[in-house]
């Protein structure tokens, strides 16, 4: 029976792997119509803002009025770390607008032609972060490099971890963390849950976490400022759509938001 | 001395049982499934207390003495070797257990598969051995931990018929002078390995006695069924039992019976025939009786008889026809006959009554 | 001997192996391979793996230690709550491994509800090895304790029972009996957790930190590198892969072995 029908339904499917792979396309196809990520049904037109994840409350706050000035749009937002936006971006995902935290990740994607003409719209320099009580009582960037320092930073590999080795470097102060973090929200709750005695963060992120941390500046962090810049998408639909968000962020008004959290003025 | 004192009373499942068993002696349980029986074995094994219960063995209380502490050895049905040891370090799984080092443990080990006759297979695993094969060694090893009490759970219930007869004459030797409870549905289990047999039906004791008046003369419903049997005690002479003044011919279930060796011969009265004279023919086992009484069952009637020398009662079914044919009734002389191929005849003990005083 | 099955049946079977090899295809093809061997032989690599075998190594055995009790328990013994006390001690395996993360910083943690004892008797949990392993055997023992405690019911207590009877303590019995007859489980829940371990990754970022040699294990390494090195990423990936693909490997063939070594 077995060995009958076996060869027989092998005949079928495996040779060319074709109707296999269209059925995982078929998959792909239903997951995602299931889900409701597939088309817009409203009539209004959706522009689609990926944004790096230290942007998320200015940005929302600003799509708001961008939205309170364009009756007929709906701005879509999507938060992440910034280059894992742009592996979306050139995975193909539908973005009309990417504001990035850092010039190189725009930069890969300029070099690819998938953004026009980023300009910078915001600069963020680093702070330490303390729990609201000190318990280590650090007062200044040396004082990180304490025996008795339970320090968390961000890894090498990500972009505030980059601006942190910069600025231990050209202070030369020698950082020995405990633990290297793969993003600036993870250096924040290892502080926030008094883990850590302190954390490299960016000024904004000491804003946005309000109590929960006491934010130290230092000196040192004014040589290496992260600038932040903002570019439409080539793809993108609404590409009229795209430069007058852009141009919004870069508005008085957008300014002044990102002043109040925290941001520089490039 | 006692040997095992034994009261089961376990309400919840309506089970209330006081059984003993004299030193050296076996007591079957006969009883329906769900009687109560293996409920009598799992409070002697301390698997199973109850305030109520209780349970002694040569005289000390074992009501609160945990399993593994009691010296009372079960065996079921199912061999149960453990299937990651071999057979010898199965049967010297106890005497390890006990505290005796690996290699007296072995030593004993080789000495109980010796004593079943499968030393053979020390080395085996047991997924490799046959069912009866499995029991011997299960035998074997429940001997190895030197019980003062042995509790046998149906040893014969899973096995084939072709391997029964052997392994019953295993047990009676090994269990000869030791301390058992036998729970069984076969009669003749309880023939040749019991001293006296309680059946149990409900929870509660129904019928206790000899095992030889329970089987041949039983007055509860349960044993009547299972039993009623005819039994020929004697000694083997010539190729045929001869004892009470009778001499008859049966099958040995190929087991070698010595001349002169004590024998119990077995046959059931469903194949008894009666003649109202001499048959033509002449079966070599016929023997003239004289009919005691007529006790109508369903649809046959059973026959009870006197030999002439009125020592042994046999009993007989016939139809009703068969009653009017012959004109059975008390005090008529008739001949029961029955074919040598429906009498097994087993080996039996020296003595197969209990002494009178102990 | 065996019955034919429905021929429809084969279509979704083919998709449903297809959705899960075809990405570790798509992994393989991407794979640097000239540069293979210098990606996962790097000093970070190397000391993200090694940390990764002996963590999960460590991790593996406490839950040995500490599984097995407590499978045994939830299989021989009846006691009021023990239904709840199973579907608890299965909860990891179902919970996000980040909020067993923070589950376990609330606990351990400098300002968790232990953390003030520990810190007195001079233990700092936060950021060490002992974290990593801690956040490991969290996410793996219910494996353990699952296929351990499926296959003490399988196998029943009447082998237990033979033992006590034949003068075996509680303790002979456990060793000599009970461990033997459900070692095939055991030992499958043992590489199940090992693997879990080395899979671990949302409850040792969260719990334990990340930092090279310490704390940074293979699959943390390997989210490090995405952003940074891609390659490398992909590269460590398919270490890991291999790994688990060897570990899985050794539990599927048992219980096909030991079929076919059962008599038939």
């Amino acid at each position: 029976m077995r060995a009958r029908t076996a060869p027989r339904s092998a005949r079928h499917t495996s040779p060319r792997g074709g109707p296999a792979l269209a059925g995982l396309a078929v998959l792909g196809v239903l997951a995602t119509s299931l889900t409701g990520c597939g088309g817009e049904e409203n009539e209004d037109t959706t522009l689609t803002v990926f944004a790096a994840a230290s942007l998320q409350d200015t940005f929302t706050e600003i799509a708001d009025e961008f939205e309170a000035e364009h009756a007929d749009v709906d701005v879509r937002l999507n938060f992440d770390g910034s280059s894992g936006l742009a592996e979306q971006i050139q995975g193909g995902a539908p973005a009309d607008v990417f504001a990035s935290a850092d010039t190189q990740t725009m930069d890969t994607l300029v070099a690819d032609d998938l953004v026009e003409s980023p300009e910078p719209f915001a600069t963020n320099t680093l702070e330490i972060a303390v729990p609201p009580d000190n318990p280590a009582g650090i007062a200044t960037f040396a004082d990180l490099a304490g025996p008795d320092v339970r320090l968390v930073i961000c890894a090498p590999e990500v972009p505030c971890g980059h601006a942190t080795a910069q600025v231990a470097s050209d202070a030369g102060v020698t950082l020995a963390p405990v633990s290297e973090e793969q993003s600036v929200t993870d250096v924040l709750g290892k502080v926030t849950t008094g883990e850590a005695d302190a954390g490299l963060v960016y000024v904004t992120d000491v804003t946005a976490a309000g109590e929960d941390v006491q934010g130290i500046p230092f000196e040192e962090s004014k040589d290496v400022v992260n600038t932040y810049p903002i570019a439409p998408v080539t793809d993108s639909e609404h590409g009229d759509l795209a430069a007058e968000f852009v141009t919004m962020v870069r508005s008085d008004a957008g300014r002044q938001v990102l002043t109040e959290a925290g941001f520089g003025t490039p | 001395m006692t040997g095992l004192d034994l009261v089961a009373r376990i309400p919840e499942r309506d089970v209330d049982l006081t059984l003993g068993v004299p030193a050296g002696r076996t007591l079957a349980l006969l009883g329906p499934n769900g009687a109560g029986k293996s409920t009598a074995l799992a409070v002697a094994a301390g698997l199973l207390r109850s305030p109520a219960c209780r349970v002694g063995v040569g005289g000390r209380r074992l009501d609160d003495v945990p399993t593994h502490h009691r010296g009372v050895a079960m065996l079921s049905q199912d061999p149960l070797l453990f299937p990651h040891l071999s057979v010898l370090d199965n049967v010297a799984f106890a005497p390890r257990a006990q505290g005796v080092r690996r290699s007296a443990a072995r030593a004993a080990a080789w000495r109980w598969l010796d004593e079943v006759g499968v030393s053979g297979l020390a080395q085996r695993r047991p997924g490799a051995l046959s069912g009866g094969q499995s029991q011997r060694v299960a035998i074997a090893r429940a001997l190895a931990a030197e019980p003062e009490v042995l509790l046998l759970d149906e040893p014969m219930a899973a096995l084939d018929v072709s391997v029964t007869p052997a392994l019953r004459q295993l047990l009676r030797r090994v269990l000869a002078e030791r301390t058992v409870l036998l729970v069984t549905h076969d009669a003749l289990d309880a023939v040749l390995l019991a001293d006296r047999v309680a059946v149990i039906e409900h929870g509660r004791v129904v019928e206790e006695g000899p095992t030889q008046q329970v089987l041949e003369r039983p007055r509860s419903r349960f044993a009547a069924r299972i039993a009623g049997l005819n039994l020929i005690t004697g000694r083997w002479h010539g190729g045929a039992l001869e004892g009470h003044g009778l001499r008859v011919q049966g099958v040995t279930d190929g087991l070698a019976l010595a001349e002169g060796s004590p024998a119990v011969a077995v046959f059931a009265p469903s194949a008894v025939s009666v003649f109202g004279n001499d048959p033509g023919g002449s079966p070599r086992n016929a023997w003239p009786v004289v009919v005691t009484d007529l006790e109508p069952r369903e649809d046959r009637v059973r026959v009870r008889a006197d030999t002439r020398l009125g020592e042994e009662s046999l009993a007989a079914d016939v139809t009703p026809a068969a009653v009017a044919d012959l004109g059975l009734e008390p005090g008529v002389r008739v001949r029961f006959a029955v074919k040598a191929t429906e009498v097994t005849v087993h080996p039996a003990g020296p003595d197969p009554e209990p002494p009178a005083s102990r | 001997m065996s019955i034919s099955l429905p021929r429809w049946l084969l279509l979704p079977a083919g998709l449903a192996a297809a959705y899960l090899l075809l990405p570790l295809v798509a992994m393989v093809l991407r794979v640097d391979w000239p540069g293979f061997l210098g990606l996962v032989t790097s000093p970070s690599a190397r000391d993200a793996l090694w940390l990764s075998l002996r963590t999960g190594a460590v991790s593996t055995l406490v839950c040995v230690l500490l599984g097995v009790p407590l499978a045994t328990v939830l299989a021989r013994t009846r006691f009021p709550g023990q239904g709840l006390l199973r579907s608890l001690v299965l909860l990891p395996l179902v919970i996000p491994p980040v909020v067993g993360g923070i589950a376990l910083l609330y606990t351990f943690g400098r300002r968790g509800l232990l953390g003030g004892t520990l810190e007195a008797l001079g233990v700092e949990v936060a950021f060490s090895t002992v974290a990593v392993v801690m956040a490991q055997v969290f996410v793996a023992m219910p494996f353990l304790v699952v296929s351990t405690e499926g296959a003490l019911r399988t196998a029943g207590e009447r082998y237990e029972v033979v033992a006590a009877t034949l003068g075996a303590s509680p303790s002979t019995v456990f060793r000599r009996v009970t461990l033997p007859t459900v070692l095939p489980g055991l030992l499958s829940g043992t590489v199940l957790a090992f693997a879990r371990s080395l899979g671990e990754f949302g409850a040792t970022i969260t719990f334990a930190g990340s930092l090279q040699g310490t704390t940074a294990t293979l699959p943390i390494q390997i989210y490090l590198e995405r952003v940074d090195d891609p390659d490398a990423a992909v590269a460590l990936s398919l270490v890991l892969v291999l790994v688990a693909v060897l570990v899985i490997g050794l539990t599927w063939q048992n219980p096909v072995a030991r079929r076919r070594r059962a008599p038939a």
